[in-house]
């Protein structure tokens, strides 16, 4: 029956048709949802690990032992994960092994907009590319087939428009095929003398993939009735297909690498003009361009952004559609830490104490938006413990009594914990605060390994933190409640002026979660508000001033009372 | 048919995905090929959040671009102001009239501007602005304010109420079908 999917979802239920077994992820937005989704059916193993590193490593061990497997991740955690990924690329599979990464353009959700396809060539492995939902099933049942027959990983590239769109598709039924382990070193021990015999494999590989790609049905010709030819794939075949229906020649690539030769050049042969519609890199315009073909590409699109059918149709038609605007500004609408968010105190407290901060990658990233303006630096998973020590090391003794890094539970449990360890063993006086909100927040609430639940949210091991700093050597290990503004303030000055390492873990669990009970909201006391609009420094988007005075928004406040710890003249009360 | 394009704009966390939810199971019930595209992830974090719906013979974008919007159905006023570029010449904005202050103007650094239906209407537009949160109280919760929304854009089409009622039973916990289906007839009928 015909249903509208989310096209992750879609993807889920590709994994589910394909008798995948196991699943080893890290939540990431656009990718999340493949990992959520495909653990509603009970009979695939789902799990979150730490990182995409792990991730993939457990998804290898589960496809070793003979059962389909899956990884995903978005485009940043691809790089985490490329150290298995480039020699899996050696080894092969035993079962069928699939990878998806979600691409960003247009970093809606993301540090970056690289693009994926990169990886890909580099490590030498197959990658499909879907261009809505019915094709996210598809594709990642055709991805398991591929794995099995070329014996390779295999990656399912999504993107924000295709992870996050839904539109119609046609579900199936679940077979599970399942291989036995046989022992094999020279196949899956990659040293030197083994690797050496397995790399001509891997380049035989790609020949024969460049073979299938020539007549796979996923890499088709749509035939059009005008002169020019357009080479795309992903969601900007639909932008393409919009702006040109028919009237146009169109190559749909659905395999993105390798790339087919002999059916690009008699495309090429077949039109009077070529053009290239990708988004972000001119990945196979610089492949035609390879094969000597005269091709338009980043000459007409840009390299940045997302694409859509306006954006086509301006720059390849000249043409725009026609649109009133207002004379009016609109102020823009940024997001915002949410009222009650336990951040919130810690990040006035920084600001207070006027603390350099290195940053990390979770909704606390929001601490460099105005008017906290607390967070100084923001780089990659884990990046704000590292750097921290670097930043410390480099300042001879001018940088540590007033530099922090923040970094979130999840974040640490990922990448934080490595450089903590080198604080530890190379011995910087630096001041870690890890904010531990009991979730991953950003992502829309996963479970990590601190929470103490798995994914399905049944009780699973909880990593205690406090016990973990102790045993990498740090001393000083503290915890404060960021609702207790004091306590922050004393504890944060205290660790600083030590001449020692130090954890602070700034512990409360994020508003959002249901578990979580407030307090009703705050009220204010108009006699006592002199309009300083101190409160304001706080950010909440619960408090604002009208006439002179602060108001409270009873539809969002919590009751958290850190307005009413720093307000002078007591004009927060409590109800 | 023409492809038909309808934004949903609002704050994020105001309940805009269950609205493009219900859109586009009645729109596939009704035989259309559809598409809903959404955004997930930081925005969200009371953000200005859009969902695009279309639907036809055949859609191929999942995006809605400047000037195809034959509706634009908001949560928030100053949302509707912010894609008026998105509207069609023709189309209409239905609008709740609640005001939410973004960050900028909370902070004093920007003001939220004054009269916006009228500032519409004065550049041609068709905004059919009604207070939905009020509505929502008196159908019996305050969270119903997308279904008052949609209820107003059933105005507008021509689809039977059986089916709206389908696709409501469909989408919604039975324990809130009757507040939202008097919150349906509610931003309908007024």
């Amino acid at each position: 029956m015909k249903e509208l999917m989310l096209g992750n979802k879609a993807a889920a239920r590709g994994l589910y048709e394909a008798g995948c077994c196991f699943i080893s992820s890290y939540p990431g937005t656009p990718s999340t949802e493949i990992t959520e989704e495909a653990a509603k059916y009970p009979e695939i193993y789902c799990e979150w690990a730490p990182n995409e590193k792990v991730a993939m490593e457990a998804a290898f061990g589960a496809c070793l032992a003979g059962k389909r497997a899956f990884c995903g991740m978005k485009h940043v955690g691809l790089n985490v994960a490329a150290d298995p990924l480039y020699t899996m690329s050696y080894t092969g599979v035993n079962a069928g092994f699939v990878i998806a990464v979600a691409d960003d353009a247009g970093m809606h959700s993301s540090q970056n907009e690289q693009d994926s396809r990169h990886h890909a060539i580099a490590a030498k492995v197959p990658m499909l590319e879907p261009s809505d939902s019915a094709e996210a099933l598809e594709f990642a049942k055709l991805a398991y087939e591929l794995s099995e027959t070329f014996d390779t990983p295999v990656i399912l590239k999504m993107c924000t428009r295709v992870a996050h769109s839904q539109s119609v598709v046609e579900p199936g039924e679940r077979t599970v095929p399942v291989k036995t382990y046989e022992k094999n070193i020279a196949k899956y021990v990659m040293m030197p003398g083994n690797a050496k015999r397995r790399h001509p494999i891997v380049e035989e590989r790609t020949a024969k993939l460049t073979e299938y790609a020539e007549t796979a049905p996923v890499n088709r010709i749509e035939w059009g009735t005008g002169k020019v030819g357009i080479i795309t794939s992903s969601t900007s075949y639909q932008y393409v297909k919009e702006v040109f229906g028919d009237t146009v020649s169109v190559l749909k690539l659905g395999m993105v690498n390798p790339l087919p030769v002999k059916l690009i050049l008699d495309f090429a042969a077949s039109v009077e003009e070529l053009i290239v519609v990708e988004e972000l890199d001119p990945i196979i315009e610089n492949h035609c361009k390879a094969l000597g073909l005269t091709v338009h590409g980043k000459d007409k699109l840009p390299i940045i952004d997302e694409f859509s059918q306006s954006l086509l149709a301006e720059k390849l038609c000249g043409t725009a559609k026609e649109s009133v605007s207002l004379n009016v500004p609109v102020p823009v609408r940024p997001p915002v830490m949410c009222a009650g968010c336990p951040h919130r105190g810690l990040f006035y407290t920084l600001n207070k104490n006027k603390c350099t901060v290195l940053g990390d990658i979770g909704c606390y990233t929001l601490g460099a938006v105005a008017p906290l303006s607390a967070i100084e630096m923001t780089l990659c998973m884990g990046a704000s413990v590292s750097a921290v020590h670097g930043f410390n090391k480099a300042g001879d003794g001018q940088n540590e009594h007033h530099t922090v890094a923040v970094i979130g539970d999840s974040t640490f449990m990922h990448s934080g914990m490595t450089g903590l360890a080198n604080i530890a063993y190379n011995q910087s006086n630096s001041t870690v605060i890890i904010l531990d909100n009991s979730i991953t927040g950003m992502t829309g609430h996963q479970q990590n390994p601190t929470t103490g639940f798995n994914l399905r949210g049944d009780p699973a091991g909880k990593i205690d933190l406090e016990a973990l700093c102790t045993a990498m050597g740090f001393e000083r290990v503290r915890v404060v409640d960021p609702y207790d503004l004091k306590q922050c303030d004393t504890v944060l000055k205290e660790e600083l002026a030590a001449d020692a390492p130090s954890v602070i873990i700034s512990r409360r669990p994020c508003a959002l979660l249901k578990y979580v009970k407030h307090k009703p909201p705050v009220r204010v006391d108009a006699e006592k508000c002199r309009g300083c609009k101190s409160c304001m420094r706080i950010g909440c988007p619960a408090i604002s001033i009208k006439n002179g005075k602060a108001v409270i928004d009873n539809t969002l406040c919590v009751g958290c009372g850190v307005c009413t710890q720093l307000c002078a003249f007591g004009a927060f009360c409590e109800n | 048919m023409e492809t038909k394009n309808v934004m949903i704009v609002g704050v994020g966390g105001q309940g805009s995905l269950l609205a493009s939810k219900l859109l586009g199971h009645l729109l596939l019930g009704c035989g259309y090929d559809v598409k809903v595209s959404e955004v997930h992830g930081m925005s969200q974090r009371g953000g200005s959040v859009v969902t695009y719906v279309r639907w036809g013979d055949k859609v191929y974008s999942p995006v809605i671009d400047k000037g195809e919007a034959d509706f634009i159905v908001s949560f928030e006023l100053l949302e509707a102001a912010r894609y008026v570029p998105y509207l069609k010449k023709g189309g209409v904005i239905v609008t709740n009239t609640q005001q939410i202050d973004p960050m900028p103007v909370i902070t004093g650094a920007a003001q939220y501007p004054e009269n916006l239906v009228e500032t519409m209407r004065a550049a041609g537009i068709s905004v059919d602005a009604l207070d939905c949160l009020s509505l929502a109280a008196q159908a019996g919760s305050l969270k119903a304010v997308n279904i008052v929304l949609l209820g107003r854009l059933s105005h507008y089409f021509d689809i039977p109420e059986e089916k709206w009622m389908d696709s409501l039973e469909a989408i919604v916990p039975a324990k809130f079908l009757e507040v939202n289906k008097k919150a349906f007839a509610l931003g309908k009928n007024i």
